[in-house]
């Protein structure tokens, strides 16, 4: 424990952490996504793995227990990922208290990799838009909620076209930032063994536009009436 | 070739300092960027002003005491190539050139385009060795090194610390430089005894000058050695091994 | 004047052994009481001052750059002579002593140079237990090459950048002494002069590059590791900041100055191309391998090389030297160059060029297996000249390279101060008239690792308890008074050309005059003219800044006033060797066919000379040279 704390002290210890709380978060989103794919078998389908999500470790965990000790874990997860990327993010402003006068003309970082900062800031509003508007139902984020019909909160939710656009821009955002930090995450663990050295670059422009498209299909799917 | 250039003048740490133009005329393409700057200090000299201090030394690409940004580029438009190797064949007619000094907290200017990069010392000192004495050393070929090992080692011995890529990293760090020596000495058998105490002492100096790494790969982008930043992973390989030993 | 050479008696294989047996040693305990001042970091002085803090003396190292990384050493790009054998080829410790002699034009110490091809043994299995990554076969051994026409391969190398890499081991292991505290670093802190006291070498003066602030600094022995003085010539394949202020300032102080007419040109260098032209770049000798070197037939033949048909070139070396052709050595190749130059041959600006051509090869073995070879030398080549050598052939001219001369030297690396050191390319031993391929790399790590701190010891033993001079005593307040003098005289001139115009000037005397070929009336007329240029450079330059700050221009302009002495000393030395030998060929003294003429007779010595004051004629030495092992013979490479 000591010295996974004394690792979080450095720099190169911050981004294993931002890269292991990635990885952990990259595995959700991609959970989620293959979950919510469910909403394309229809409504009585979804609502029951809704629910068979509040039943996992049953009996031996109570109802939602899972539920929550993955909300935890997740929540963790995502502090984690946002200090790192703060406190690092602070400390480097500091490695160049004056400026260059004349900007720095980049020479081959790419764009995912030079927003991953505001990147990150539009996925966390986001993710607050999307709690607020799938799991706690706030009125002015979803008027028709209904805390026991998932599949039409989703599909009342998704029938507001500046919310499906607000969702499209939000996965393009979470697309660009995955797929530099995917690839960056293995760079920071030194993941770069020959073997895997090829197919690093390739893995993460997958992962991006996988999910980036599919869960913009989903969102356009419930809008164009495809879907419910 | 008509030029204008635009140099960052500062007399010393405490100035302020700020750009200066001078119009070039009659530049020639043949001249190296450093040529160039000799020109110009030539006629400041003799019109009684003080020429502009830049640091130079071997202008063969190799001892690393040069490096200025120009356009915002340390060492300049050519890849692969350091200040001293530029030549003015690179610039077109009429171009405006924006000339500053490298830019780091750990890199303090001293005059004009000079800084001081003595952190990048601190960082050897700290461990970028194998502790031999001299006279203690076995028979060379004791040791046979896997040809691949060895040219895998040169790639990185390569650097000649220049600080290029703190100047162009977004985030002013010194992984490239730190990484590439790290790397150098881990690939070899007779780097293995100082391997995990090595990393973690380089690495802790590096990280109380320079920022930390976001990977934008800047650095390996304007390496007058091209060093790859996959010895960057390997930094971060050694130094995580390291923490758990 | 204190002019023994001191080299141990008996046979020729026994001395060095026998010698380290007979010094006199300074006990574990009692080397941390001596302070020891090492100036220069490259390949000698870094090595030396690593060495030295590893046995437990106090040490400070100076170097002018902003790091002891960037010595010059960092530039060499052939590799390091060793007598390892690992080929089978038939090498040896006796072989490598033959061929450095033999090469120097037996100009050199026989001793010296034994103990050289002994040492250089160890310095390749310490370099490689530093972690240098030399050039390894399939099966993990370490590769080498054969370098600069030697008959045998002993060249070890690191790509073509073998003196980088020697040069990072041997900071880093000087970095390891810095982070342990027994080897005080300073960085852009450049030796203004030598204090001497009592007829010893008691410290020195520095100023500080960065804020030019003076300092003394006392200790019980110097070592001057700062390099050889090719940067007299103002264009040469040298670093800018090259100098021989620390090495002329000791001379002037009493050290006496070897065979400085022995200068190394070396002949595949890329040309000139303009007046404004700041340096020249070297390529490795390993192009003359496999390029053809040529020049029109015609006088003025403009045409581009391409459209010369074969019938009109003339491939000169191959012409001349059959047997060797475009490999005959350094010399050779560099003063043939210059011949058909002078006959008004030569190709690209000023004619000062000729052809190395590639069109043979790259025909015989395909792009492909060329760019295999020599692929980052014409990377370079194109870099600089904007050609692409694939397509026209390279031009390529001799340019300053090493100089052989330097401070004189006994067989302890003791200068005729005692208490002064002087290693690697700054001091006169090993090489004789002529330094061979990849063994100036060999040089510095011999002296820095396996020499001097073994003959040090001596030098302190019988010094122990004595307290070094206080840099409050009158000796040190003296000489600092006089460094301050000559600076605030260099601002105040205030004249009307700057340093390096009046360096160019005194570079082209030295070219012409004192280059690649001498002849008396040309040397006569150059001392006069490096006169009238010094004495216009104390009336005329212009200095600007102060002395109280970073100042390049003033750094600049103390290191070419003592440019401007050295010429003036090499041009008499070459004046007074009257003969061809080596890289010092005099017109008037050659064979029938044109080539060097040695005068065994009267020239197998040292040329010591002796400082005598600015405006009065050097005393030269003699040491006498035997050659008891190797019989002087003619070097022939028809």
């Amino acid at each position: 424990m000591s010295s996974i704390l004394s690792l979080y002290r450095s720099a190169i210890g911050k981004k294993a952490v931002m890269a292991v709380s990635g990885f952990l978060l990259v595995g959700f989103v991609l959970g989620h996504m293959a979950g919510n794919f469910k909403i394309f078998l229809g409504e009585e389908k979804f609502n029951h793995y809704a629910e068979w999500l509040r039943e996992i470790g049953s009996p031996a965990l109570p109802h939602g227990g899972a539920l929550w000790i993955a909300r935890i874990v997740l929540l963790g997860a995502v502090l984690l990922h946002i200090h790192s990327a703060w406190s690092l993010t602070r400390a480097s402003r500091k490695a160049r208290p004056e400026r260059y006068r004349r900007k720095l003309s980049a020479r081959q970082a790419t764009y995912a990799s030079r927003t991953m900062r505001w990147g990150g800031v539009i996925i966390v509003l986001f993710v607050f838009f999307h709690l607020a508007h799938f799991t706690w139902g706030w009125s002015w984020a979803h008027p028709d909620f209904d805390p026991g019909n998932a599949y039409r909160n989703v599909v009342e939710g998704f029938r507001v076209p500046w919310v499906v656009a607000f969702y499209i821009v939000a996965q393009l955002a979470l697309g660009l930032h995955l797929y530099h930090g995917f690839w960056s995450a293995l760079q920071s663990l030194g993941w770069d063994h020959r073997a895997i050295d090829s197919w690093r670059r390739p893995a993460a422009a997958t992962i991006a536009v996988a999910l980036t498209l599919g869960n913009t299909a989903l969102a356009i799917s419930v809008l164009t009436g495809w879907v419910g | 070739m008509r030029l204008t250039l635009h140099i960052w003048r500062q007399k010393n740490g405490g100035d302020a300092g700020g750009f200066v133009s001078y119009p070039r005329q009659d530049v020639s393409p043949d001249m190296s960027f450093l040529e160039m700057l000799d020109v110009l200090n030539e006629e400041l000299t003799e019109a009684g002003d003080e020429p502009v201090a830049f640091d130079h030394d071997c202008r063969e690409g190799i001892c690393g005491a040069c490096g200025v940004m120009i356009n915002g580029v340390a060492h300049g438009p050519e890849p692969g190539t350091a200040t001293c190797q530029l030549h003015m064949r690179k610039f077109k007619d009429g171009d405006e050139i924006r000339v500053e000094p490298f830019r780091s907290r750990a890199f303090p200017i001293l005059k004009d385009l000079v800084v001081d990069r003595s952190p990048l010392d601190e960082i050897i000192q700290a461990g970028g060795f194998i502790s031999v004495n001299t006279g203690s050393a076995p028979e060379a070929n004791l040791m046979p090194v896997p040809r691949r090992d060895a040219e895998r080692a040169m790639d990185a011995a390569e650097c000649i610390g220049c600080g290029a890529c703190v100047a162009q990293c977004p985030n002013g760090a010194g992984q490239l430089f730190t990484a590439a020596k790290i790397s150098h000495l881990a690939e070899l058998p007779q780097g293995q005894p100082e391997r995990a105490s090595r990393a973690s002492a380089m690495v802790e100096v590096m990280e109380s000058y320079f920022g930390s790494c976001s990977n934008f790969a800047e650095c390996e982008a304007v390496c007058p050695k091209g060093i790859s930043i996959d010895f960057i992973a390997q930094m971060n390989r050694e130094y995580l091994r390291s923490r758990f030993k | 004047m204190n002019f023994d050479a001191k080299v141990p008696s008996g046979p020729l294989i026994e001395k060095w052994t026998k010698h380290k047996f007979d010094l006199d040693l300074v006990n574990p305990a009692n080397k941390r009481k001596f302070s020891v001042i090492v100036v220069g970091s490259g390949l000698a002085g870094a090595s030396a001052a690593a060495s030295l803090g590893e046995l437990g003396y106090h040490v400070d190292c100076f170097c002018f750059q902003d790091s002891a990384r960037r010595a010059h050493s960092i530039a060499a790009q052939g590799g390091i002579n060793a007598a390892k054998n690992y080929p089978n080829d038939g090498d040896s410790v006796w072989r490598l002593f033959y061929d450095t002699v033999k090469g120097g034009d037996f100009r050199s110490r026989e001793a010296n140079v034994h103990r050289l091809a002994e040492v250089s043994v160890d310095i390749i299995d310490q370099c490689v237990a530093q972690g240098i990554p030399f050039a390894r076969e399939y099966g993990g051994g370490l590769a080498n090459r054969s370098f600069g026409g030697a008959q045998v391969s002993r060249t070890f190398y690191a790509r073509g950048q073998t003196g980088q890499q020697l040069q990072l081991g041997a900071y880093q292991a000087l970095a390891r002494q810095i982070g342990a505290g027994t080897v005080g670093m300073h960085t852009k802190t450049e030796m203004l002069d030598l204090v001497v006291e009592d007829g010893r070498a008691r410290g020195i003066v520095t100023r500080d590059l960065t804020s030019g602030a003076m300092t003394s600094w006392s200790a019980d022995a110097v070592v001057l590791a700062t390099g050889g003085y090719s940067n007299v010539f103002f264009l040469s394949t040298n670093a800018k900041g090259c100098n021989a202020t620390a090495i002329w300032r000791a001379h002037r102080r009493g050290a006496l100055f070897a065979n400085p007419c022995y200068t190394q040109i070396h002949p595949t260098c890329i040309p000139q191309h303009g007046d404004y032209q700041s340096k020249l770049t070297l390529m490795s000798e390993s192009l003359r391998n496999d390029g053809r070197i040529w020049v029109p037939k015609t006088a003025g033949d403009s045409r581009s090389p391409g459209r010369i048909p074969e019938g009109e070139r003339d491939y000169y070396l191959e012409r001349r030297y059959p047997a060797f052709g475009n490999l005959v050595p350094r010399d050779i190749a560099s003063r043939a160059a210059k011949a058909v130059c002078d006959q008004g041959l030569g190709v690209g600006h000023g004619g000062r060029g000729v052809y190395l051509d590639f069109a043979e090869v790259l025909a015989r073995l395909g792009k492909a297996s060329v760019e295999a070879k020599y692929g980052n030398l014409f990377e370079m080549y194109e870099r600089i000249t904007g050609e692409n050598p694939y397509q026209v052939p390279m031009r390529i001219y001799p340019a300053p390279h090493y100089t052989m001369g330097g401070l004189w030297v006994d067989y302890d690396l003791m200068s005729s101060v005692p208490g002064l050191f002087v290693i690697g390319e700054a001091n006169f031993s090993d090489h004789g008239a002529n330094r061979l391929g990849a063994s100036a790399l060999m040089q510095g790590l011999a002296d820095g690792y396996f020499v001097l701190p073994y003959t040090i010891g001596n030098y302190l033993a019988p010094h122990m308890g004595e307290e070094p001079l206080s840099t409050d005593h009158a000796a040190f307040r003296e000489v600092e008074s006089q460094v301050r003098e000559r600076l605030s005289k260099l601002l105040s001139i205030d004249g009307k050309r700057t340093v390096d115009s009046l360096h160019r000037a005194l570079g082209r005397v030295c070219e012409d005059y004192c280059g690649m070929s001498r002849e008396r009336q040309g040397l006569e007329g150059a001392i006069g003219q490096i006169q009238a240029l010094r004495e216009e450079y104390w009336q005329n330059v212009r200095v600007p800044g102060a002395a109280q700050d970073l100042n390049q221009s003033l750094e600049k302009a103390g290191r070419v006033a003592d440019y401007f002495e050295l010429a003036e000393l090499m041009c008499r030395d070459a004046l007074d060797r009257e003969e061809s030998c080596g890289t010092h060929f005099r017109e008037e003294y050659r064979t029938d066919e044109g080539e060097a003429k040695r005068n065994d007779e009267d020239y197998t010595h040292v040329s010591a000379w002796e400082w005598t004051g600015a405006d009065s004629e050097p005393r030269r030495h003699k040491e006498a040279l035997e050659f008891e092992n190797v019989p002087p013979t003619q070097r022939s490479y028809k």
